[in-house]
């Protein structure tokens, strides 16, 4: 058919293109003619008859209804319901991090991630990364086609392009993060046969080289072990933040929690030091921490060597002496928890981990605590491999490389001189998802599947093994990388069958356990998880530390009068390879409490020497240089940071991450350093600090730093008081009536409750929390909580509708109230989550002029936003200050567009859970014990005609806690997991006697009677010290 | 009265001996294959299998989808029923007379096989299917003929009638008026006529004036008052119903009755709508439940070829491209309704809510879903808490007081049941 070519016009002044006509050519009606006074203003009547006029249009115009469709589909696939959750089994893995997982989708969409109970590695637990990853999978950053050099391209053409071009490239290297699955390695074998035996290098952004290289030497076998902190009674860290970021930080929180946690049946529990130059979230765990230099690190593993060397009877070393408060008394403990204790090191110094095993051998550990016979395969990188790539990419020697999923010109030391290197291969190649620091420099981009869309297994540890489904069909032309290696290899088959064939050969003669192949896929698929019975292999010292002990004696100082810098990753952020996720950049750093920034963390004295104050969120600016390389970074002063160490995170400073990362905080890869064979974190010569007088704001959700020696807030003990009173530490206030105290609840201006079915109620025990924040990630997930941006935090607005606070000690004495604001230069830290406390006597319920909070018959405070008019009075009234308000429209407003994507782009907002209302302007929102939850919980056992099991419903925080500091139930069911911790007699009054003696309510005194119970926090130490 | 009764009696037992004569006949006429076990329990047995398996296509006394299947051991023999059961194809492929009939006369599809139906069933589905729910009709009969005898007996006046009655005396009252005033006119040109003082005269005929009573200040306050109450009551529930879209019924883009589905059909709400009883949205059904019998069925009332309507579903399915249809019931956003909880938890009618849904042609809202209304209706609905464990302990705490247990002593008024 012919191209129809016609134009038509309104009318010749359109033709003509008429300036007065162009000028209203857009606007559909003409602007009323105003009848204007002698003195040409308008006169009062004009205005109302306008004003009435708009009015009444205004209204008629809301009163049409629009026309809403609703669309079936045309198949209904069986096994999906509108409104009803899907559940798959799945497994999350990035840059060695693992996690089996469990997703809920909803009409096809992943919104939820949670973690799988049946894994043995993270027993259903997760952290905030992987919480937030199913953010990920909706980034529109994320590349929507495959590229050839720079211009979208054809899956077709690219394969032929990149199968040519590998052909005659000569040496074909792949450059990858640890791969934790056996069937993409032997893909990648596949693969590397058919270009010359391609070789698989692998690093890792935050490197535990130092481990497996340690291992070689003294066990003859390049493997990290497993480590059993849930056996230990004494655990040592050298700047092992294994709580938080170390090597396997769920299953290592987990099994920590299992030692922490006490009763008055088991009145016990571990002891853990700490001896660490920041101050991380494992050192604000331990029971005793002592601030070093990172240039005696080394020295003060060797002394820990030689105190337990000379009463084991072992050979001595000779090392300069260090003086290192609590190392005897480690030592002392350590002996006597013979093969029950644990010595760990975050150095990445091989010679300190040879006299790290040596410790652990000396005190019987390998194979109790420390399992070298049943190794893991987390963070297999080889930095060594890796330097020597690195010089060959540079030389001009490789002639074609493949980045399979990782970022090395951003999170490798060396980024700079590959981004450089890059350009003198014959043909460079990434599968990374989208265009970044390293993708964007590469010929070919073949990206591949989110995880939440792809096919693939793990083994993260011996014998234990996972699978990964697609949870939601591919939303952009994008293809599984491991099928892009096969096709280019030559193979026909797709993954998901050559993933088959590969279990079908390996892992099912093994697991089978008399099933046919697609039985036991069927339920490996359904399960998530698979473990095979194997030998261990008997694994014993070969080397011996003497060598490597001496090696330490001499790079490590006992004074050393520089600055140093010791470069750890953030919780939130890690590698930073997850940076553009505001979920995660929104979430405060457990220490510092920061949000949207990295930053020099100073220790006190200096900043007091340096003249840096620290006034709330207003800090300066310091200029770092180590070697020649400078950054200009905020300072943030933290109490417990060593003197004369710095601390700066990586996983910042990315640039071509997308809108929400691009320009946050500086990068602090560039500062590593790599010439020791090993990624060196720890910067010991060569560092200058200088501040820049600049001034700068840091956003930090929490500003005020101790709790002022407040009993009512932080209730707290030491073991042995335990021991010998099980309410040590608690604190009752009394209240003045009638010429005698009494207990706060025996006065009360409300009438009371009665709760005559269910009782919610949530036990926080202090002791458990390790402040790690995945439980506010997992809030924000589940109730579509608005991310809010920097400035907005800087407001004080951000929404979070949980928070973790945490208190600083102070040294000062109780009538020094200037003094208690400051804190203590080793501070002991606390750890406080903190949420709606759902009071039975609800200051906020009283003020509200509109009833939009009102009290529920299950004892919950319930927020009606469609009710609240914005007064804010129930938030001015709330003595937790839990209640958050809209300031603005966070949704659909693209202010906010580049911070909140989850409610602004059409992609974004598939992450929504449907269950919850996005919140408008102008209303206050808060906590609701996750109520959908509640309420789909008890649809369903009235459904099936029976009561409520305990466990079936549950918080979205309590879910995703890593140590089950959180516990949540029904009050009213004796049986309850909540009634049995806080000893609850049956009762439907909403008074609970709580026999426990270490629950108190936060503010006891206000009698605002609570449904939130803490638990005292119980360190173990010898005596009550700061 | 009593001799209405006695006749209606005698009347009743003729129906019943002539009915009773007539089944006896036909029972001697068209014998059940007696392999048919006639018990309770193999109907009930059977019951079941038809629900779960049969009810979609097949009536046990009319012609649906399928053929009526009552009688079909007459016509075959019970053997030979089962093996079509199990599997009709291989009956029809083995050159079975009947069976290729019937093949024929249902446009030449196949009845899914039950080869999974162990032998049990099956004899339960033709017992239940022989002997099971039949429509008495000397109980029809007694029912009809109960109905006539309380209508006549009871003596409650028809509505009909009510109306024609206030017309007659709206009438007669209108004959009076013009009487009287006739009356009036006579009486006044009688005493004009006589011989009156002139005060007296000036008297008769006096005239009554209105003007002066319109502008009394009493009236006009009276009329003032009445407009602005009048406009004010408009204005507000106009406001009120601003976004309450009762009787909201728009054209659909297939003309989709659901008076002849679940009305003249009788097809189950939960066989389209199949969220009803487990999620929040009943779910419109996608187009291959549609499918499910319009595969077969191509027109309406046995027209050839194929219905445009029908044909509608046929090009979604062929082109992948789902049906659009107008969502007819919106609630706002705000507010979270959810069917399992009043449908399979509360055991509400679909019809509470959505009116003779049975009856209507084009789908309207019937109620006005406004949280009034639902409120209302949460303070009166006693809790379905029979055989339901759940709430065995609300009912025990509950028995103190003399009122049932309504939703809204559980907590039925609360907002967080409905917002959050």
């Amino acid at each position: 058919m012919k191209e129809n070519k016609k134009t038509y016009w309104k009318g010749l002044e359109q033709l003509s293109n008429d300036p007065e006509f162009v000028k209203h050519a857009d606007k559909e009606f003409a602007e009323l003619p105003t009848i204007l006074n002698e003195d040409g203003s308008a006169s009062r009547r004009d205005f109302l008859k306008v004003m009435g006029f708009s009015l009444a249009a205004a209204s008629l115009a809301a009163c049409e209804a629009p026309i809403r469709k609703a669309i079936p589909y045309v198949n209904k696939p069986i096994d999906i319901n509108p409104s009803i959750p899907n559940y798959y089994a799945s497994t999350f893995a990035s840059g060695g991090d693992y996690a089996a997982v469990v997703v809920k989708t909803r009409e096809g969409r992943p919104i939820k991630i949670d973690g799988n109970e049946l894994s043995p590695i993270n027993k259903g637990k997760v952290n905030a990364i992987v919480e937030a990853s199913v953010l990920s999978l909706y980034d529109k950053q994320r590349l929507a086609n495959p590229m050839i050099g720079g211009a979208v391209a054809e899956w077709a053409a690219l394969d032929t392009e990149v199968k040519s071009k590998l052909a005659s490239a000569g040496t074909v290297k792949i450059v990858a993060n640890t791969i934790l699955s056996p069937s993409t390695e032997k893909a990648l074998q596949e693969f590397g046969a058919a270009f010359g035996g391609a070789e698989l290098i692998m690093y890792d952004p935050i490197s535990n080289f130092g481990i497996s290289k340690a291992a070689e030497t003294f066990y003859g076998a390049a493997v990290i072990p497993s480590y059993h902190f849930d056996k230990a009674k004494t655990i040592v860290s050298f700047g092992a933040d294994f709580l938080g970021t170390w090597i396997s930080p769920i299953e290592f929180a987990g099994a920590y929690a299992k030692t922490r946690k006490i009763s008055k049946e088991k009145p016990e529990m571990s002891r853990h030091y700490q001896f660490e130059s920041n101050l991380s979230m494992t050192g604000a765990n331990a029971d005793y921490r002592t601030p070093i230099k990172a240039s005696q690190s080394g020295l003060a593993v060797l002394a820990l060597y030689n105190a337990i060397a000379s009463k084991s009877g072992a050979a001595t070393v000779s090392a300069s002496k260090v003086e290192i408060a609590n190392l005897d008394k480690a030592a002392a403990d350590l002996l006597a928890s013979k093969g029950a204790s644990l010595v760990v090191s975050g150095s990445n110094d091989p010679n300190v981990q040879i006299v790290i095993n040596a410790i652990n051998e000396l005190l019987g550990n390998n194979g109790a605590t420390v399992d070298f016979a049943n190794p893991v395969f987390f963070r297999r990188g080889n930095d060594e491999r890796m330097n020597q790539f690195v010089g060959e990419l540079k030389g001009g020697q490789v002639g074609g490389v493949i980045f399979y999923n990782c970022n090395p010109v951003y999170d490798h030391a060396r980024g700079a001189e590959i981004a450089e290197g890059i350009a003198k291969a014959k043909v460079s190649i990434s599968t990374n998802g989208t265009l970044d620091e390293t993708s964007s420099l590469v010929q070919i981009v073949a990206p591949d599947h989110h995880f939440l869309e792809s096919w693939n297994d793990f083994q993260p540890k011996q014998g234990q093994f996972s699978l990964s489904q697609p949870t939601i069909s591919p939303l952009f032309k994008t293809r599984q990388a491991q099928e892009s290696f096969l096709i280019w290899a030559g193979s026909t088959t797709n993954y998901y069958d050559y993933l088959q064939a590969n279990w079908n050969a390996t892992l099912f003669p093994l697991a089978g356990k008399g099933a046919s192949f697609q039985e036991f896929w069927d339920q490996a698929l359904f399960n998530g998880v698979v473990s095979v019975e194997t030998t261990p292999k008997s694994v014993s010292a070969i080397g011996d530390a003497s060598a490597a002990a001496s090696a330490v004696a001499q790079t490590y100082k006992a004074d050393n009068s520089g600055a140093e810098l010791v470069i750890y990753s953030k919780v939130g952020i890690g590698s930073g390879a997850f940076a553009n996720n505001p979920w995660l950049q929104e979430m405060p750093d457990p220490i510092t409490k920061a949000t949207w920034d990295n930053y020099l963390t100073v220790s006190q004295k200096w900043a007091t020497d340096n003249g840096v104050t620290m006034y709330e969120e207003n800090t300066q600016k310091a200029s770092i240089t180590v070697n020649g390389k400078s950054l200009i970074v905020p300072i943030l002063v933290q109490p417990g940071q060593a003197n004369g160490t710095f601390g700066l995170a990586i996983g910042y400073g990315r640039t071509k991450a997308g809108r929400v990362a691009d320009g946050v905080g500086v990068n602090a890869y560039d500062l590593l350093d790599a010439s020791k064979g090993f990624v060196n974190f720890d910067i010991t010569t060569g560092v200058e600090v200088a501040v820049t007088g600049d001034s700068y704001k840091i956003a930090r959700t929490q500003t005020h730093q101790t709790f002022m020696g407040r009993e009512n807030v932080i209730q707290e003990s030491v073991l042995s008081a335990y021991q010998a009173d099980a309410s040590a530490g608690r604190y009752r206030p009394k209240i003045y009536k009638d010429g005698e105290f009494v207990k706060p609840s025996k006065l009360s201006l409300w009438k009371g409750h009665q709760y005559s079915q269910h009782h919610w109620g949530l036990a926080i025990d202090m002791n458990s929390c390790i402040g790690c924040g995945a439980c506010t990630v997992a809030c924000q997930v589940e109730n579509n909580v608005a991310v809010v941006g920097k400035q907005e935090v800087l407001n004080r607005r951000e929404m979070a509708w949980i928070r973790i606070d945490r208190y600083y000690s102070s040294d000062a004495s109780a009538e020094d109230l200037k003094g208690m604001e400051i804190a203590a230069e080793n501070p002991e830290v606390t750890f406080q989550p903190m949420m709606c406390q759902q009071c039975n006597n609800a200051p906020c319920e009283t003020v509200c002029p509109v009833a939009a909070t009102t009290h529920s018959s299950e004892g919950l405070n319930q927020m009606t936003y469609n009710r609240c008019i914005g007064t804010r009075y129930c938030a001015n009234n709330c003595p937790y200050k839990v209640r958050r308000f809209n300031w603005f429209k966070y949704h659909d407003n693209k202010d906010f567009a580049g911070v909140n994507i989850a409610q602004n782009d059409d992609l974004g907002k598939m992450v929504l859970n449907p269950d919850v209302t996005v919140r408008v302007r102008g209303v206050m929102e808060k906590c609701s014990m996750c109520v959908q939850r509640i309420q789909a919980g008890k649809l369903t056992a009235k459904r099936e005609k029976r009561t409520i099991q305990d466990g079936e419903i549950n918080m979205a925080c309590a879910v995703a806690c890593p140590t089950d500091a959180l516990v949540f139930g029904d009050m009213n069911d004796p049986n309850s997991k909540v009634s049995k911790l806080l000893k609850i007699e049956e009762n439907i009054s909403a008074l609970k006697e709580v026999g426990e003696e270490r629950a108190y309510h936060v503010l006891e005194e206000i009698n605002v009677s609570p449904n939130v119970w803490y638990f005292t926090k119980i360190r173990n130490k010898e005596k009550n010290e700061a | 009265m009593l001799s209405k009764r006695s006749l209606v009696g005698i009347r009743l037992s003729f129906q019943t001996l002539a009915v009773l004569f007539f089944m006896l006949i036909g029972a001697s006429a068209y014998a059940v294959d007696p392999a048919v076990i006639d018990s309770d329990e193999a109907i009930a047995v059977g019951k079941t299998v038809f629900n779960a398996n049969c009810k979609t296509c097949h009536k046990l006394d009319q012609k649906y989808i399928g053929p009526a299947l009552r009688g079909s051991t007459v016509r075959n023999s019970a053997e030979w029923v089962k093996r079509w059961i199990k599997n009709s194809g291989e009956v029809i492929a083995s050159g079975d007379s009947y069976a290729v009939a019937l093949f024929k006369e249902y446009n030449n599809s196949i009845m899914p096989a039950y080869t999974f139906l162990s032998d049990a069933e099956l004899d339960g589905l033709l017992s239940y299917i022989e002997y099971g729910d039949k429509v008495d009709p000397a109980a029809a009969a007694a029912v009809a003929g109960g109905a006539d005898g309380s209508t006549g007996a009871g003596g409650g006046i028809p509505s009909e009638y009510l109306t024609v009655i206030l017309g007659v005396l709206v009438l007669v009252l209108i004959l009076i008026l013009v009487v009287l005033g006739l009356i009036i006119s006579v009486l006044t040109k009688y005493i004009n006529k006589q011989d009156l003082p002139e005060d007296e005269k000036e008297f008769v005929s006096q005239k009554f004036e209105f003007a002066k009573v319109f502008k009394s200040d009493g009236f006009i306050i009276v009329v003032t008052a009445l407009v602005i109450a009048l406009v004010a009551k408009t204005a507000i529930d106009g406001l009120y119903s601003v976004g309450v879209q009762q009787g909201y019924a728009p054209a659909q883009p297939i003309a989709f009755s659901h008076a002849l589905h679940a009305g003249q059909y009788e097809v189950a709400c939960q066989y389209c709508h199949t969220g009803v009883e487990i999620g929040k949205s009943a779910n419109i059904p996608s187009a291959n439940i549609c499918m499910n019998c319009h595969t077969h069925i191509q027109n309406v009332g046995g027209k050839e070829g194929i219905s445009p309507e029908i044909a509608k579903i046929y090009a979604a399915v062929d082109n992948n491209q789902p049906i659009e249809w107008v969502r007819v019931h919106n609630l706002p956003d705000l507010a979270y309704f959810n069917h399992a909880q009043h449908v399979a938890v509360g055991g509400i009618e679909c019809q509470t809510c959505h009116g003779p849904i049975q009856e209507m042609e084009v789908v309207g809202q019937h109620t006005s879903l406004t949280m009034g209304w639902c409120i209302d209706c949460h303070r009166q609905t006693e809790v379905a808490t029979q055989g339901n464990a759940y709430y065995d302990k609300l009912v025990q705490l509950h028995s103190d007081s003399k009122d049932a247990l309504k939703v809204k002593d559980i907590g039925g008024l609360e907002c967080a049941k409905c917002h959050y």
